[in-house]
């Protein structure tokens, strides 16, 4: 129909073939292991300093009314920004990418422990107390089920964030990887491999999402009772 | 005996004065006896209750537990609050067994007892279930049987069934007397509900406001178990009610614009007067 040009936005049937093609040559394949090797160990990094650092400011009030304005000023600043001070410190490679995902998602874990915790009803913990529960039985058995649907909300937040930082780091600096395969097509012109890499994370997204923490979210709500509306 | 509440006083500084929520409280209870706590609202009797759990501290005074002195709560004291505080991650019978869990009884036994305490308030069919799946007066049921299963001597009762529809609450309340004389154990419970007061004590504590302090006491000796349809019973409560009626319109009076009075007894006749009795 020529309303634009075929090189400023790709026909639906170049992107498939485009994606075919990147399936069967195997880069697609190399490139999602690649990708999703990084953001399980950086989300994994960043989920045990995230819990660490939540459960010591829920530990600590005075932490916790110091470093609270910090944190949300560190969550709020995009991780891509971190990029130049990784590759100061780490040089170009894995750990550099690793580490503005780890970044990217650590305080949003951090920051939802901390209000989940805090936001647990406290005639829970006065039960509890008076069944005969105190210190760590109280945390163990009361306090972080309680605060479980605030937290899982904030892992998911934090998947979301780290999935970001992944994209515009390998964009920035990998050698293989989702983002890399994206930044060939851009460099070679071919927006119809630039699409057919979104479409990819779109679904990988989506699908993490609902098998994951979509599971996790419904089974806890269901458990909860809050789906009834 | 039981429990001695022993001078308690409470008071906090608001903003120019000083609040005197309790002020030198002191209360005997026999092992087995069941006590009401009755006033108005803002009388302080849940304060009482709390500081008598260990959940709120006394600016003054102490409370023994057969000769020991009560420091902070626990499972010797079980408590029942307004709402019933079941735990919404946990099926019903981990909720049951949870004070057992953590006062540390083996598995078997804990689910046996759990069971036992079910069965108690007739709720074994909803044992797997979730809490938000039951109605108010079926999660007081629960809560009721979590309390019953930690075998304290004392219950301490916090108006529990005052957030429950008339005709649950009426049900609850007798179970509550069968449950009570099955169990033998002493219960603390406090309620601004007169007829619910006199429908289940040995004893009725009434409470007056700012400063809180213990007005009068009525032993009631009515025979058991009791109906809430019952002749003496209403005027047992009639006469409760009277005293009762002076503090409701004092903390009344304290709260409202000063030209308000309460319409002079118009509901409730002097049971004192002998209308009648002269034709």
């Amino acid at each position: 129909m020529r309303i634009w040009k075929p090189y400023m936005f790709p026909s639906p049937y170049t992107v498939i073939k485009t994606l075919f093609d990147l399936i069967k040559d195997n880069t697609l394949g190399v490139a999602i292991l690649a990708s999703m090797k990084r953001i399980i160990i950086g989300y994994g990094i960043s989920l045990m300093i995230g819990v660490a650092i939540g459960l010591t400011m829920v530990r600590f009030k005075y932490l916790d009314e110091n470093m609270s304005p910090l944190l949300l000023g560190l969550q709020t600043l995009p991780s891509i920004t971190w990029l130049p001070f990784a590759i100061l410190w780490y040089g170009l490679n894995e750990s550099a990418i690793i580490f503005v995902i780890t970044i990217g998602s650590t305080f949003a874990i951090a920051l939802a422990i901390v209000s989940g915790m805090k936001n647990v009803n406290p005639l829970y913990i006065r039960a509890a107390k008076t069944m005969g529960a105190s210190g760590f039985n109280i945390y163990r058995n009361v306090t972080i089920p309680a605060s479980l649907p605030n937290v899982i909300s904030g892992m998911k937040q934090g998947w979301s964030f780290a999935w970001r930082a992944l994209m515009a780091g390998e964009m920035l600096t990998a050698t293989k990887g989702l983002g890399q395969v994206l930044t060939v097509g851009r460099d070679l012109a071919d927006m119809s491999q630039v699409m057919a890499v979104m479409v990819v994370i779109i679904v990988l997204g989506l699908m993490v999402d609902k098998l994951i923490f979509g599971r996790l979210e419904s089974n806890v709500r269901q458990r909860w009772g809050l789906d009834r509306a | 005996m039981s429990i001695v509440v022993k001078n308690i006083s409470k008071s906090f500084l608001t903003k120019h004065k000083e609040t005197h929520t309790l002020d030198r409280v002191n209360l005997e209870i026999k092992t087995g006896e069941f006590v009401c706590i009755l006033g108005p609202s803002g009388c302080g009797k849940s304060t009482l209750l709390n500081i008598i759990a260990g959940l709120e501290n006394a600016s003054e005074g102490q409370i023994f537990l057969n000769d020991q002195e009560v420091k902070g709560p626990g499972p010797n004291r079980a408590m029942m609050f307004q709402e019933a505080a079941l735990f919404p991650w946990l099926r019903v019978l981990d909720n049951v067994e949870f004070g057992m869990k953590m006062t540390g009884v083996a598995k078997e036994v804990r689910r046996e007892k759990a069971l036992k305490y079910l069965k108690m308030v007739h709720l074994t069919k909803f044992q797997n279930s979730f809490v938000h799946e039951l109605s108010g007066g079926m999660k007081q049921r629960v809560a009721l049987a979590r309390a019953l299963t930690l075998d304290s001597e004392v219950l301490l009762m916090d108006e529990p069934f005052a957030a429950l529809d008339s005709q649950t609450k009426k049900i609850l309340q007798i179970e509550l007397q069968r449950i009570w004389l099955e169990t033998k154990k002493t219960i603390v419970f406090v309620t601004h509900n007169v007829e619910e007061a006199v429908l289940l004590a040995d004893r009725v504590v009434v409470m007056t406001a700012n400063p809180g302090q213990i007005k009068s006491e009525f032993k009631i000796q009515l025979s058991r178990p009791r109906e809430l349809e019952n002749i003496d019973l209403a005027y047992t409560a009639a006469k409760i009610m009277k005293e009762v009626k002076d503090e409701v319109e004092k903390v009344a009076k304290d709260e409202y614009d000063s030209d308000w009075t309460i319409e002079k007894d118009r509901v409730l006749p002097d049971v004192d007067n002998n209308m009648g009795s002269g034709l």
